[in-house]
């Protein structure tokens, strides 16, 4: 019974995502979306694969890593490189980018996961002011100036690389091996004691979150003609953040629906960057006071369908820290 | 009637916690099958002891050997997947996760399936996950904690999350089970209730279990033999009968009545 809901479930949804890919499609080749609407819809979809695959890193392993523009940063350039010094075409260069952000991911979360405490934080925080730091020096690709990278991005990839995202994370999500993120999140010890390999874990997550930001630096590289270390400092790793934060941490739903959200608002403020901030700050302000489990706490949209169980929940706290 | 096979053997354990010498030269000898209590005042070293078995913390110095294995330095995740599972004195659970993750998590070492057949649903997914569901529903009945399985475990009354902590540190099938204080904060009905449960699992699971508790009235009716500790190191050892009239012990349950 509940197999069969869950199955009904998901081939709505297909159906949902083929209508908006076509519906769409046909906007954009019909020319009835003007190239401004286009920039923000494809900006749009690139938050949400950041937003995403942060959510499987801190929503549902409790990880807290703040420098995720790194590793999009690792992707953008990476991906760039491929195509634009290389001639490799366009699909290699993206799984190119997303690989190159899973190595880093790999190298970053090794040594901080096997620790317990907020080591990780620390490390990502560095790591992405070293990229920026390094991009802007390296000559190779432009240094502060940037590289120019042809425009490859196109609606088609766009949608495909949102979807298998969400596909793949989902699917971790809901098996055994999220499960043992989520037990992580919820009581490091309490999962250790299960006989769950804990750093194992930590790291999946981390690396499978990498990998999907350097996809999405991929897309973001060959859609806005040129790139630059700028585009990836803390406060783009801000920005993903308080997607995850304000979408209820633990939730995919309400990770993509703050990333659609608050990629409206900041590009009608595009031009008032101070604005901008003060305006997150207000509404995070807000969403702490109304709503201190973000949007959709730790629902997914579809609980409120009953369509399936929902399974993820917030972060834990209690005795984390001594073991009695 | 238990024939002596020994099953854990620590010898000589201790540990330093910077200049506190939270346990030292302490050495305990379980048999399998046997129900063993491990009394003492508070502070005096039960919760650490635990946290060496599984592998918290690293014993400073002595051994730690389970079933002819060393244990020591070890992970906790390993240690467990060699027979110990435990219990905690301030309840653990994965707070946000339904009934039934939590002794889901348990069966996860037993799961075949690669993160790869989850992310491609591939068939082996759905059998491996079909597996893990029907174990847990199972042993979910044993404990008669069926019929609140989706509830989310931090919102289940303290005895059942008890009776959950219980169940799923057995779902890891250990040959040694730890109960850290398990009537802590318990009426006497309910510690009446979780004595005889106590029993019954033991029964039917063939386990050894080693039992911490703080009133030692409790811990005399059901366990065959009793080790106590106080201020890191063990004062005494034997029989309930032999435990109750150790002038040591009744010392150390004295001074802590007064202090
Ligand atoms: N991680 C730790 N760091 C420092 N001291 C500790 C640590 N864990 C336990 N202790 C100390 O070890 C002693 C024994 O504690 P514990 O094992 O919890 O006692 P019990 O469980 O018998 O009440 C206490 O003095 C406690 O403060
Ligand atoms: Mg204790």
């Amino acid at each position: 019974m509940a197999t069969l809901k869950r199955t009904i479930g998901f081939w709505i949804s297909i159906v949902l995502a083929l209508i908006l890919f076509v519906v769409v499609q046909v906007l954009i080749s019909g020319e009835i979306l003007n190239s401004f609407y286009v920039n923000t819809l494809f900006f749009m979809v690139i938050n949400i694969i950041l937003a995403v695959s942060l959510h499987l890193i801190i929503g549902i392993t409790g990880q807290f890593s703040i420098g995720h523009a790194g590793f999009f940063a690792v992707g953008a350039y990476a991906s760039a490189i491929m195509t634009m010094k290389l001639q490799m075409p366009f699909a290699l260069a993206l799984l190119v980018g997303g690989v190159a952000a899973a190595v880093a991911g790999l190298l970053i979360g090794i040594p901080s996961l096997r620790l317990k405490g907020d080591y990780l934080a620390i490390a990502t925080l560095g790591f992405g002011e070293i990229v920026r730091i390094s991009l802007l020096n390296i000559e190779y690709v432009g240094g502060a100036s940037g590289m120019t990278v042809t425009h490859l991005t196109t609606w088609p990839w766009v949608f495909a690389c949102l979807l298998i995202t969400i596909i793949v994370i989902a699917n971790f999500t809901n098996s055994t091996h999220g499960r043992a993120c989520i037990s992580i999140r919820e009581d490091e010890i309490a999962a250790d004691s299960m006989g769950i390999n804990t750093t194992y874990y930590k790291v999946v997550a981390f690396v499978i979150g990498s990998f999907f930001a350097g996809i999405a630096g991929g897309l973001y590289a060959h859609h806005f003609y040129i790139i630059q270390p700028t585009n990836f400092g803390f406060l783009k790793s801000f920005d993903i953040l308080i997607f995850v934060v304000l979408g209820g941490l633990g939730s995919m739903s309400g990770a993509v629906i703050a990333a659609i959200l608050l990629t409206i608002v900041s590009t009608f403020l595009q031009d008032y960057p101070e604005t901008r901030m003060i305006i997150y700050s207000i509404i995070l302000i807000l969403v702490m006071l109304y709503r201190p489990k973000g949007l959709l706490g730790t629902k997914e949209v579809t609980s409120f369908f009953k369509l399936r169980r929902a399974v993820q929940g917030g972060i834990g706290n209690d005795n984390k820290n001594t073991v009695a | 009637m238990t024939t002596r096979t020994p099953l854990l053997k620590a010898e000589h354990v201790g540990i330093q916690f910077g200049g506190l010498k939270a346990l030292s030269d302490v050495n305990m000898e379980l048999n399998k099958g046997e129900l063993v209590g491990l009394i003492g005042p508070n502070g005096a070293g039960k919760t650490t002891f635990f946290n060496l078995l599984t592998g918290v913390y690293e014993p400073t110095e002595g051994s730690i050997v389970l079933d002819n294995e060393k244990l020591n330095g070890l992970p906790p995740y390993k240690i467990t997947r060699k027979g110990i599972s435990r219990t905690f004195q301030n309840i653990r659970l994965f707070g946000e996760l339904s009934v039934l993750d939590n002794v889901k998590v348990a069966y996860h070492s037993l799961a075949r399936h690669s993160i790869l057949s989850s992310i491609f649903r591939l068939p082996s997914h759905f059998s491996g996950e079909k597996e893990i569901e029907e174990k847990a529903v199972e042993f979910l009945k044993i404990f008669k904690l069926e019929h609140v399985m989706d509830e989310k475990a931090k919102n289940l009354p303290y005895g059942q999350q008890r009776r959950l902590e219980i169940a799923r540190a057995l779902a890891a099938h250990p040959k040694l089970l730890l109960l850290d204080e398990p009537a802590a904060g318990m009426n006497p009905q309910e510690t009446k209730e979780l004595m005889s449960l106590i029993a019954f699992i033991r029964e039917k699971f063939d386990l050894t279990i080693l039992l911490i508790e703080h009133d030692m009235s409790l811990v005399m009716g059901i366990c065959e033999r009793i080790y106590v500790l106080d201020h890191g190191q063990l004062i005494a050892h034997g029989t309930p009968e032999e435990v109750r009239n150790n002038p040591k012990v009744i010392e150390a349950y004295l001074g802590e009545e007064v202090s």
